[in-house]
């Protein structure tokens, strides 16, 4: 049993005024299922699909950045309405700003260079693994975009294999189909 | 050595808010117990990522609760409890937590009824500082206690 949803909201706002809530999360519907989506005051932190248990994400980035997480829709607005119309095929690249607290190093090199993918087309991973200035690196990079705490907005799903094969994808490969038949279509 | 995780505060919330408002509902009566559940909550979250043991969420969201009942009645109090704050450290947590029902129950107690028991058991009060709390005797004091009780023993059997 929980409380009045009245008092929840002005709970909320006031610990938002107060820059209480250091890690926003709220949840929205698309194709692909609901994704779950948190912020921090430096950007989008983290998507993850609804199979991901929401107890585990939630405690991982309670752990890794601040347990003071909170649910606070209108912090992530701007992100919704981007997905939405990314989903809707109306919007090709993603604005909104990006927190990579959750990535290590190599990963978030092999991430921001994902993201320049452009809408619609393709890299392989040994691509990817080139620019970021290890060729041989191609399964690293694989792990790299496995582990991608933002996905869709950082699109990894733009990453096949050498010859055509679809590859893997942390969202599993429906997903990843559906992705990039959205984006040729 | 890591200290045990905190889960994320929406998780406490949503596990332990419900009983928080209750309890002050009965602590302070419903037209303040709002305004104690915010500030109690504010204050949770300012502290959370500090807290060291993560082992007794709950009872260290009810000692903030009681903490914020115990200033809500001292601020309605005419004039100022001539006494220093309770040690929080001292009082040491009579688990209202798992009282819940009971203070849903101390809310329906008359006015002063309710008011003295909350000063005696989650203020931890001794009776001469609920009689001047109560701007009243402490035979008076005693007395509404000992009512209140009374009618709680009744309404719970």
């Amino acid at each position: 049993m929980t409380v009045d949803q009245t008092v929840t909201n002005r709970f909320i706002e006031r610990a938002e005024a107060k820059g209480l809530i250091d890690v926003a999360v709220t949840t929205m519907d698309s194709p692909i299922g609901t994704l779950l989506i948190m912020g921090t005051t430096k950007g989008l932190v983290r998507i993850a699909f609804e199979d991901e248990n929401r107890d585990d994400v939630l405690g991982e980035v309670a752990e890794r950045l601040s347990p003071r997480i909170l649910e606070a829709p209108r912090r992530l607005d701007p992100v919704r309405r981007e997905l939405d119309r990314y989903f809707a095929g109306t919007l090709r690249d993603f604005d909104v700003p990006i927190d990579w607290s959750l990535t290590g190093q190599f990963a978030r090199r092999v991430l921001r260079r994902t993201a320049r993918i452009p809408y619609g087309s393709v890299a392989s991973y040994g691509d990817v693994a080139v620019e970021v200035g290890t060729p041989r690196g191609a399964r690293a990079v694989g792990n790299a975009l496995g582990s991608n705490p933002i996905p869709v907005v950082v699109p990894c799903h733009r990453v096949v294999r050498t010859g055509g094969a679809i590859g893997g994808y942390g969202g599993g490969l429906p997903r990843k189909r559906w992705l990039l038949a959205l984006e040729s279509g | 050595m890591k200290p045990s995780a905190l889960p994320a505060f929406q998780a406490l919330f949503d596990e332990h808010a419900h009983a928080v408002l209750s309890f002050l509902t009965g602590a302070v009566g419903s037209s303040e117990a709002e305004d104690c559940f915010q500030e109690t909550m504010l204050s949770a979250l300012r502290a959370y990522p500090r807290l060291a043991d993560a082992s007794n969420l709950r009872g260290w969201l009810f000692t903030i609760a009681r903490r914020k009942a115990v200033d809500a009645h001292r601020a309605r109090a005419r004039r100022p409890t001539p006494v220093a704050d309770p040690d929080p450290g001292a009082t040491v947590d009579a688990h209202p937590e798992t009282d819940a029902e009971v203070w849903d129950q101390v809310r329906s107690l008359p006015a002063k009824q309710r008011r003295a028991v909350v000063l005696r058991f989650a203020g931890d009060r001794s009776y001469p500082e609920i009689a001047a709390a109560m701007s009243t005797t402490q035979d008076s004091a005693r007395q509404s206690v000992h009512e209140g009780l009374k009618k709680l023993r009744r309404e719970l059997r």
